[in-house]
């Protein structure tokens, strides 16, 4: 079947509507996506070299993607701990308002990003709920890079939550058992044996939020205080770039945050791909 | 519940407490484990929700609806709704013919054309407004030829809605093509080899199946298409009453001081919110299986 399968573009199958359904899809596809990202990359291509890296290795240019990186690693790797934690607590036990919990952690996909930036902001300025008793120990979260960690946290709780949870659902409990017959303690198990089959999804939650976060904009821009070199994440500087008419600006850096993006996309895929070899099952 | 929420012993009943000691954690590892896991939600979801209620409604119940029925903020909801009532439909249409070629049928480039669709999620949404400026601004490439002509894109409705379906993009397409991968064609050869034609076999076989998904999906493309906020903001020009989008309205009153009616604003879009959120887990937990299975609950 493979061999003649192989030659043509696609199988046989009695099921009408492919041409006009791949036809649109393709059309619409290139139309809203990949027409305009490539005009953006033809754009940024005809800055020429010497300008492109002026623009992006601009002291604070620079600053704004090392701010970015460095904010959503931190924030990614909270999510990572966090949401291990939530999503062990919410396959293996059973506790009142479960349900309820479960539910809510997709609350910050749900919930409008500016909705969430005042919302943080709101808490954690120095008056907030939050921020006045931070206050008290000396910390000041609003309007400092602390904030934008605190802000991408939010953004991101859902991812790690959302990879590992069915992978943990589906996690045979023979492993385990056979584990603890075999003289493991419940701790050499959950770290020897659980743990590491779970890698793969939370590593590709761990790159999905990551990603989500280096993009991130409206719920950042509020708590963020936005100094420049100090507080000023790199889609705020497109942004910034765009209403000075710095067209060149703006296209450059984005140019290098859609780099970043594509190449978290293939990391995520790679993970994947070496899931599906090592485990059997995707990430 | 599953079997094997049976097999653990749950915090309230522990009628064999060391019978499982062995492929579960102790009863105070549990709680411990509980509480960090409750008290993290509660200040990181539960308290933002909170804030934006108790903010709105701060000035009290007038002022409230004071804020949220004001010219402006009448404005941005009416484009909101226009903007969400064009690019979900559209989105919607490309998600099933989408679906359609790539579930029902085996062709090459077929995992390509998966992840090109699922591109949008991993662009920055400033990008998203972004391209959209390039294109159709005033130094972009149709831009010369758009304002001799009168038609004015970037900076108007239409843009907001091109930035709006950009960033809704792949919603229905991804709930409805892992679904339709795993019901397979059989449906479909069985009703057509008994002389349905093409759409009836669409109507009458594939839309009950998807039915579920489908819904799912045109949720979760217009919460987001109402609360987009950076490709929007890139590309509204931020025009008050004109090209104002409730998300942009919030930012507009927040920035002026106006705190509460931001929040007043923003309170709506909690609401879809929860709306939202409400509807989804009733469809998770009800048509479970007509729901593609992918990462969540079964």
């Amino acid at each position: 079947m493979s061999g003649t399968a192989v030659m043509r573009f696609r199988q046989p199958s009695v099921l009408p509507g492919f041409g006009i359904a791949l036809g649109f899809t393709l059309v619409y596809l290139s139309g809203i996506v990949l027409i305009p990202l490539a005009a953006m990359i033809l754009k940024s291509a005809g800055l020429g070299w010497a300008e492109f890296w002026r623009i992006v290795g601009d002291p604070r240019t620079l600053a704004a993607i090392r701010l970015s990186f460095g904010a959503s690693l931190l924030a990614a790797s909270i999510n990572a701990v966090f949401g291990v934690l939530l999503a062990w607590v919410l396959v293996r036990y059973s506790f009142p308002g479960r349900r309820l919990a479960d539910a809510m952690i997709d609350l910050p996909f749900a919930l409008p990003t500016a909705v969430a930036g005042i919302a943080l902001t709101t808490l954690y300025a120095p008056n907030g709920w939050i921020g006045q008793f931070l206050a008290t120990l000396g910390l000041k979260v609003a309007y400092t890079p602390i904030g934008i960690v605190i802000a991408l946290t939010f953004i991101g709780l859902p991812f790690v939550v959302r990879t590992v949870e069915p992978v943990l659902r589906e996690f045979d409990r023979e492993a385990e058992e056979a584990a603890a017959t075999l003289g493991a303690t419940r701790r050499q198990t959950v770290f020897r044996v659980i743990l590491p089959s779970l890698l793969p999804a939370i590593l590709t939650g761990y790159a999905l939020a990551l990603a989500r976060s280096i993009g991130e904009y409206g719920s950042v821009i509020f708590i963020a205080g936005n100094i420049p070199y100090v507080s000023e994440i790199t889609p705020l500087l497109i942004v910034i770039r765009l209403e000075e008419f710095n067209y060149a600006g703006a296209t450059a850096i984005a140019a290098v945050m859609l780099a970043i993006s594509f190449s978290m996309l293939l990391i995520i895929n790679l993970i994947q791909a070496w899931s599906r070899r090592r485990f059997g099952h995707d990430g | 519940m599953t079997v094997e929420n049976m097999l653990v012993p749950s915090a309230a009943g522990t009628a064999a407490p060391n019978r499982y000691e062995a492929t579960s954690e102790t009863r105070g590892v549990r709680i411990v484990l509980i509480a960090i896991a409750v008290l993290f939600l509660a200040l990181f979801l539960l308290l933002p929700l909170a804030a934006v209620f108790m903010e709105a409604f701060r000035g009290g119940i007038q002022a409230y609806f004071a804020a949220i029925t004001e010219p402006d903020a009448l404005a941005a909801i009416r484009l909101t709704l226009t903007v969400a009532a064009i690019a979900v439909p559209c989105n919607l249409i490309f998600g099933v013919a989408a679906a359609w070629a790539i579930a029902k049928f085996e062709f090459k480039g077929k995992s390509l054309l998966t992840t090109l669709i699922d591109l949008p999620f991993s662009v920055s949404p400033v990008i998203s407004g972004l391209v959209y400026v390039l294109l159709f601004g005033a130094q972009g490439y149709f831009g010369p030829w758009l304002s001799a002509h009168g038609i004015q894109i970037a900076f108007a409705v239409p843009g907001i809605v091109l930035a709006t379906i950009f960033v809704t993009f792949p919603f229905v397409a991804r709930e409805l093509i892992p679904l339709m991968q795993e019901q397979g064609t059989g449906d479909e050869e069985a009703a057509l080899s008994l002389g349905a034609n093409g759409w009836q076999t669409f109507l009458f076989v594939t839309l009950p199946n998807i039915k579920w998904a489908l819904l799912y999906g045109v949720l979760l493309c217009n919460a987001r298409a109402m609360g987009e906020f950076g490709a929007v903001a890139v590309i509204s020009g931020k025009i008050r009453g004109l090209t104002n989008t409730m998300p942009l309205h919030v930012e507009i009153l927040y920035n002026e001081y106006a705190f509460s009616a931001a929040f007043a604003v923003a309170s709506l879009l909690a609401l879809l919110a929860l709306v939202t959120l409400a509807i989804k887990t009733f469809l998770e937990w009800r048509f479970a299986d007509g729901i593609a299975a992918a990462g969540r609950s079964h």
